[in-house]
């Protein structure tokens, strides 16, 4: 098997994965566990994974649940695949996985090497081919057909709407472009009843029946969705709490009309320093996106929140006065650090103070 | 926060000479830390014992002092400097307990010093095992059922709750000394109570035993604002039941799912947070059941650790470096990381695999037990960098030194019967350990050789690993070696992976893709040489050919998602390397390190490349060090201008030297490691900077030495070249008993002994002829042995034209103690000038005759006048660092401008002035980790470490250095009359009359054996007698563990005096009681103690005061 990059790279290896191609932009990931959860992470639709680590399948993969109901990416590069995993909860090796699920992989590569040219040139596009095929990444993007970026998130977005109940008292809309599981179940655990609508279907008129909304993470570039964007400003205009995430986030930016721009190579690990501007605390996040909210663009009833110490990129807005904000990050984790999960608990009490203030208000007004 | 303003002063403590538990890693990571915080602009003081160490260099502190490491030196320290603070985090378990110490006594309230790092309660929190459990249990953690003992009534009632095996945990001891495993009932009461008599607050754990379940180790970071990281996490191949330090482990975690990991992770964050730990590093151990994930705490230490340097080598952070810097205000966000100049705040990642392998000396220590237990035996580690798990596990195998190229097969060469034979239980005997005499059996039947290698396998030891190997070379299945070792079947299955491929080499397939597969899988070109056939210069070459070269990848902390600003470099199988070799147009220059520490080889030799390179780079080199130990300050990344973290090996070492085309290589400094690589790099066309191989083999070769001293008319003890048992027996005949008999080429006097008789010779000439072979030749030196001989050692510079006298140390003890292990004082104090004088001149004219370029070092026996020359060493030796601590004149850099091409007169280098203080090193023992050990010294080295006492006459030096090995030599308080026991051979009772007669004038009663005290009656000294052990009880024993005697003289002579004395000093180390084997030691004991008679104040003084600078 042989992976084909638009600088002209060409990079020999073996199969362990399906008997199959996949054309679509090459980036790569640094977490060093967490496999099955990227894997299944929707906002890796259509792109082919690098992994830096270079032992990937140690522990296998356990029944679930994921973060998704399949496997997202459109193929894997490792080094090596380690086909004969040791976990309890193993059921079936990563190589089994990715066969099972038609997604092709290569071992055998040198994920370093590769990895630094990322960084260099920035992400590109990139294919997977079987020996003997085209030598070429041209030629080959000729042949092996790739998704429509510009409309990914209708592969990863639910059929129709599904509510879910929760620990909370409070009840959440979920816009969902690609939402991972665990945002669920933070959602659920922490927050409350969840109603998970596709964003694509008139969820305006679910408003009325919950107290939150939370804007989910997702695939591809948030200028492709900007009417989305622009019907966000219905939420923003009933003032409800409202929560962004990673493709959310850069929605809801846009939706107050900040701009958000491609980066480089953008941030795909576990490993990521954030720090709240406002308490100066630093938390260790994970990470999985290409593009970035530019803070310069924000309006003036709007505040960064967190920042990238690496980089000092935007992680994060939130409005000077109302309950609602956004976060570049993944407090949800999965895979990475728990640190700011607390954030979701956050939410919850931003919700809570909001109806006991609504209450208030109503009672006034009666 | 950004730094404290409020504080100006800080005392930095060290972690005192290197033991097992506590090696050089203290060393790195209080270097580190003395650099930050003067970085930072703080004036720091510093105390350590051991001048073999970099921070104790005098231009790092402000004011440095070699003082011992104990409460009243320590607040001597603290009323004279009057610093703000004390960091005592650095410095391992010493400096944690001295600190705490210093607290519980009220010292550093009484004087406003504060405590950084960690506040005493969190320490007593972490380090108190009911406190800690407490802890645990409160923040809703798991800990194994356990319970504390004070006493052994208290123990059984534990034990009724936790069951067998019981762990055992005595509290506030480092590397888990006097811990241990009773597997029965039988053993348990004798454990306890050693585990009791170890812990200084004689308190144990008694722990359920969760052997056979997974282990693992966070290294975490938490500042003032509670923001924590994870540096690395640590997963040991051996499963919980080795101590951490003396197992084989990986980073990262190889088999946690992520949410295993992160369960970890938040409990690792909330043990931080319970703890307490605000600023600074630490680690929490976890152990992780196999069958269902159920996650248990061990235990955390709130201070940077061994695994802490482990760590920081593992991902490049440096976490002596940020813990400093937390400690003194800043949090983790305001800080940078050097390697890619990005957020110090973040949790590194590596795209490589990194395997520790410890590295043991129980062939040190005949008598031993060789099981692995919770108590650490090992005495060094290497490390290694892989691609994948394969390729770092065979480098690490070859880094040890062990005489294997890689996971090779023992099979044929190691009788698995003998080693499946079980083992005499002697952990706490008190018979002294007999030399088992070598068993050769018929080659085994496949039945037998299963059903010891099914034995072997279940018992962790030093080679386990090789053991498990071998089984699967021998059809064990994957799933039975797991059953009886537990080891997780992850690892075992790429074990298999090695052993399937040699099956590929051995089957000749050896073509590029094939070679390629083969290193990736970390197969040395020795290893494919010995199973396909061929030498290593073959395969070399074919590969070559093939173009399967390594490249070059860089430890970068980001896993390439930045870029590295330091080149922190390893090999690989890869495509493109990252060395910037070719980017550079400076002069290059190679300093080849020591490996791992061993006895023998340990920091003084770090410590002499540290100075190569400092020196070198200083000149305007571009340095390049190799090495392969975590432990170092040579392999921070911070030292040399490139740091290659790979094994020693030619192989290895060639390799860079194609890629870096340095102008040459130094293997002056770093021991035997890289001076036995000299010859086969010269023959491959690598130079060599300074003294060249010949001359090397001039001093080494016994026929080449002898011509060269008959040359220059210089003596040395008759002598003669055995290759038989039989010739060294007809050399002894000819020369005279008693003998010293050793092997040729090896280091530390391994297996070096003295025979007096013809008997004594027939019992140990085997031992001789096996390590002869382990260094690769048949050749047995066998030499007159000087009696009652004073032993002298120089070390001295020569550029070719001229030497330079470094210093001249005359050993306490006299000759046929190793100098490694003797007590050195500097200047002579009893040699007459012109002795000292001759010796020096034969100093000269040696380095001038054999062309040395560099360091040499010549030892000495001076008897009756006549001086006899021992031993030439021309290279770096283990008092370089002590001579240049007593001196203040850093040899080592001096020899490593001189190997670059600087004359002596260039560099302004004269003979220096002797100096006007007398400096003292002390020898250190692991004795203590090593029950059945006869603790006699002898001409094979076994001591760990060194202390240095420091001050204006021999005696009160002495005593400054016994205090810092840990001995309590104190005059009597008025009325106290504490007993000394004194036992001398015959020919020495007339000096222990002098001896005796001055400790009683000092406050001692005598009690003396009765020979002895028949000696000292007629002397008139007043005695009581006590019988010797085989005279029957109440013997002298008993006596001293009824805690009746305070301080021993014992001489003897012979094997059978030997022996009977044997639980003599084994009871006197138990009970801690200073003890001295020879009458020049107790002679000095004497000196020492009317030094301080009647002022017994304690007086400290930097090194930048000795050295009569003002302090910088």
């Amino acid at each position: 098997m042989r992976l084909l990059l638009a600088d002209g790279s060409s990079i020999a290896g073996a199969s362990f994965g399906a008997d199959a191609e996949a054309r679509g932009e090459v980036v790569f990931n640094t977490g060093l566990t967490g496999y099955v959860e990227t894997l299944t992470d929707p906002s890796y639709r259509g792109q082919i994974l690098v992994m830096t680590y270079p032992l990937q399948g140690n522990y296998g993969v356990p029944p679930g649940p994921y973060e998704s109901d399949r496997i997202q990416v459109a193929g894997l590069v490792v080094t090596r695949h380690s086909a004969r995993p040791s976990h309890h909860a193993a059921e079936r090796t990563l190589g089994e996985w990715l066969r099972a699920e038609g997604v092709p992989a290569i071992e055998g590569v040198d994920t370093r090497t590769l990895t630094r040219r990322l960084r260099e040139h920035g992400t590109m596009p990139g294919c997977l081919v079987a020996p003997g095929r085209e030598a070429s990444f041209e030629a080959a993007a000729a042949r092996v057909p790739a998704i429509d970026m510009s409309r990914v998130c209708d592969l990863v977005t639910p059929r129709e709407v599904v509510r879910y109940d929760g620990q909370g008292s409070a009840r959440v809309l979920l816009i969902d472009t690609g939402a991972k599981e665990s945002i669920v179940r933070s959602l659920q655990r922490r927050v409350g009843a969840v109603v998970r609508a596709p964003y694509d279907a008139p969820w305006e008129t679910l408003l009325g029946e919950v107290d939150g909304v939370m804007l989910s993470n997702g695939p591809g570039d948030p200028a492709d969705l900007q009417s989305l964007s622009d019907r966000l400003r219905a939420v923003l205009a009933r003032q409800i709490p409202t929560f962004g995430i990673c493709l959310g986030h850069q929605l809801l930016a846009r939706a107050v009309g900040a701009k958000t721009y491609k980066l480089k190579y953008g941030h795909r690990s576990q490993n990521q320093p954030v720090m709240d501007v406002d308490t100066q605390r630093a938390y260790v996040t994970s990470q999985n996106h290409g593009y970035a909210v530019d803070d310069a663009s924000l309006p003036s009833d709007w505040a960064p929140w967190f920042v990238n110490l690496n980089d000092r990129s935007n992680e994060g807005i939130r409005h000077r006065h109302l309950p609602l904000r956004s976060v570049q990050f993944h407090p949800e984790a999965a895979a990475g650090p728990h640190d700011t999960a607390f954030l979701f608990d956050d939410l919850a009490r931003m919700i809570h103070e909001h109806r006991t203030t609504r209450r208030h208000e109503d009672r006034r007004a009666t | 926060m950004p730094r404290r303003d409020d504080l100006r002063k800080v005392l930095l403590i060290g972690a005192g000479p290197i033991v097992i538990g506590q090696a050089c890693e203290f060393d790195y990571s209080g270097t580190q830390g003395a650099k930050a915080l003067r970085q930072e602009g703080y004036e720091v003081v510093l105390v350590n014992s051991n001048p073999a160490t970099i921070m104790t260099d005098p231009g790092l502190a402000h004011r440095t002092y070699v003082e011992p490491l104990d409460v009243r030196t320590l607040e001597a320290i603290l009323e004279r400097e009057r610093p703000d603070a004390v960091l005592p985090t650095l410095g391992g378990q010493t400096a944690l307990n001295l600190a705490m110490a210093l607290h519980e006594r009220g010292v550093l309230e009484r004087l406003g010093v504060e405590m950084l790092g960690a506040r005493p309660d969190s320490i007593k929190k972490a380090e108190d095992r009911a406190l800690f459990k407490a802890a645990m249990e409160k923040i809703g953690l798991a800990c194994p059922r356990a319970g504390v003992a004070h006493s052994l009534e208290e123990a059984w009632e534990v034990v009724k709750t936790t069951g067998f095996p019981a762990i055992l945990r005595p509290s506030f001891t480092l590397g888990g000394t006097g811990g241990g495993i009773a597997q029965t009932e039988g053993e348990f009461a004798a454990k306890v109570e050693w585990a009791l008599s170890q812990s200084p607050t004689r308190e144990v754990l008694i722990e359920e035993s969760v052997l056979g379940w997974k282990e693992y180790e966070l290294e975490v970071m938490r500042d003032r604002k509670d923001n924590f990281i994870v540096v690395c996490s640590i997963e040991n191949l051996d499963p919980m039941g080795v101590h951490t330090g003396d197992s084989i482990t990986v980073a990262p975690s190889m088999t946690l799912t992520d949410r295993e990991y992160q369960r970890l992770r938040d409990a690792a964050r909330a043990v931080m947070t319970e703890i307490g730990v605000e600023t600074g590093g630490a680690n929490v151990q976890f152990s992780v059941s196999p069958h269902d994930g159920t996650v248990y705490v061990i235990e955390m230490n709130p201070r940077v650790s061994r695994s802490s340097a482990l760590a920081s080598k593992a991902t490049g952070y440096p976490i002596a470096k940020i813990a400093a810097k937390l400690a003194v205000g800043y949090t983790l966000d305001e800080l940078q990381n050097d390697i890619t100049q990005t957020s110090a705040a973040f949790e590194p990642v590596i795209d490589y695999v990194v395997v520790k392998w410890p590295r043991f000396a129980f062939e040190k220590f005949p008598g031993a037990d060789p099981v692995l237990g919770t108590q650490m035996k090992s005495v060094g580690e290497v490390m290694s960098i892989g691609r994948t798990f394969c390729e770092a596990l065979q480098k690490a195998a070859r880094s040890l030194e062990t005489g294997k190229d890689g996971l090779s097969s023992l099979l044929g060469k190691v009788d698995y019967r003998l080693l499946a034979e079980p083992k005499k239980a002697r952990d706490l005997g008190m018979e002294p350990a007999e030399p088992e005499p070598q068993k050769t059996l018929p080659p085994p039947s496949p039945a037998e050789l299963e059903g010891a290698l099914a034995k072997v396998i279940g018992v962790p030891t030093a080679e386990r690993l090789f053991y498990v190997a071998d089984a699967m070379r021998s059809g064990f299945s994957r799933e039975r070696v797991h059953d009886i070792t537990m080891i997780d079947p992850w690892f075992l299955a790429h074990i298999e992976r090695i052993v399937l491929a040699e099956a590929d080499i051995a089957a000749g397939k050896t073509g590029p893709a094939d070679l390629r597969r083969y290193k990736r899988l970390g197969f040395s070109d020795r290893q494919i040489a010995a199973l396909g056939g061929g030498c290593e210069d073959d395969v070399r070459a074919l590969r070559k050919q093939h173009g399967v070269v390594p490249v070059y990848a860089r430890v970068d902390t980001c896993a390439a998602e930045f870029v590295a600003h330091t080149p922190y470099l390893y090999s690989a199988y890869e495509t493109e390397s990252e060395s910037g070799a070719s980017a550079s147009t400076k002069r290059k220059v190679v300093i080849l390190g020591g490996g791992p520490n061993r006895i023998g080889q340990g920091i003084e030799f770090d410590y002499c490349c540290v100075h190569a390179v400092q020196a070198l780079r200083e000149a305007g080199f571009e340095t390049i060090m190799v090495n392969c130990n975590p432990e170092t300050v040579s392999t921070d990344y911070d030292t040399a201008d490139k740091l290659y973290f790979e094994p020693l090996t030619l192989e290895d070492v060639l390799a860079i030297c194609e890629e870096e085309k340095p102008e040459g290589v130094i293997v002056q400094f770093g021991g035997q490691t890289p001076l036995k690589l000299a010859v086969p790099l010269e023959k491959r066309g690598v130079k060599l900077l300074g003294t060249t191989a010949d001359a090397i083999d001039r001093a080494e070769d016994r026929g080449r030495f002898d011509d060269l001293l008959q040359k220059l008319g210089l003596r040395r003890p008759a002598s003669g070249i055995a290759q038989s048992p039989e010739e060294a027996f007809a050399i002894a005949d000819r020369i005279g008993y008693p003998v010293l008999v050793r092997p040729s080429y090896v280091l530390g006097g391994r297996a070096m002994m003295i025979a007096y008789s013809r008997e004594e010779l027939a019992e140990y000439v085997h031992v001789a002829v096996e390590a002869a072979r382990d260094a690769g030749t048949k050749t047995i030196l066998v030499d007159e042995f000087l009696k009652d001989a004073i032993e002298v050692d120089v070390d001295c510079v020569a550029d070719g034209r001229r030497a330079v006298i470094g210093g001249v140390m005359q050993h306490i003890e006299e000759a046929g103690v190793h100098s490694g292990d003797s007590t050195s004082v500097l200047p002579p104090y009893s040699l007459s000038p012109e002795i000292v004088m001759s010796i020096e001149e034969q100093t000269r004219m040696l380095a001038l005759e054999l062309g040395v370029v560099g360091l040499m070092n010549v030892q000495f026996a001076v008897k009756g006048g006549d001086v006899y020359i021992l031993e030439v060493n021309p290279r770096a030796s283990r008092t370089v660092p002590f001579v240049s601590k007593a001196t203040g004149r850093p040899l080592a850099k001096i020899a490593a401008r001189v190997m670059a091409g600087a004359t002596l007169d260039e560099l302004g280098a004269f003979d220096a002035m002797v100096p006007r203080h007398v400096a003292v090193k002390e020898s250190v023992f692991p004795f203590t980790k090593f029950p059945g050990v006869d603790t006699i010294l002898g001409p094979e080295m076994r001591s760990t470490g060194e202390v240095m006492g420091i001050a204006s006459t021999f005696a009160r030096a002495f005593g400054k250095s016994m205090a810092a090995s840990g001995l309590d030599i104190r005059v009597p308080e008025p009325g106290a009359r504490p007993r000394v026991f004194v036992s001398v051979k015959d020919e020495d009772k007339p000096v222990a009359c002098i001896i005796a007669r001055r400790l009683y004038a000092l406050g001692f009663e005598i009690l003396a054996t009765r020979g002895t005290a028949l000696a000292l009656e007629r002397a008139r000294i007043p005695v009581e007698t006590v019988n010797k052990v085989r005279e029957g009880a109440p013997h002298i024993v008993d006596a001293i563990r009824g805690g009746k005697v305070s301080m021993v003289v014992n001489t003897t002579i012979g094997a059978r005096e030997v022996k009977d004395s044997y639980s003599l000093r084994r009871q006197t180390l138990l009970m801690n009681i200073p003890y001295f084997t020879t009458i020049p030691a107790g002679l000095a004991v004497c000196d020492a103690l009317e030094a301080v008679r009647g002022d017994a104040a304690v007086r400290v003084r930097s090194l930048q005061e000795w050295a009569g600078e003002p302090a910088s």
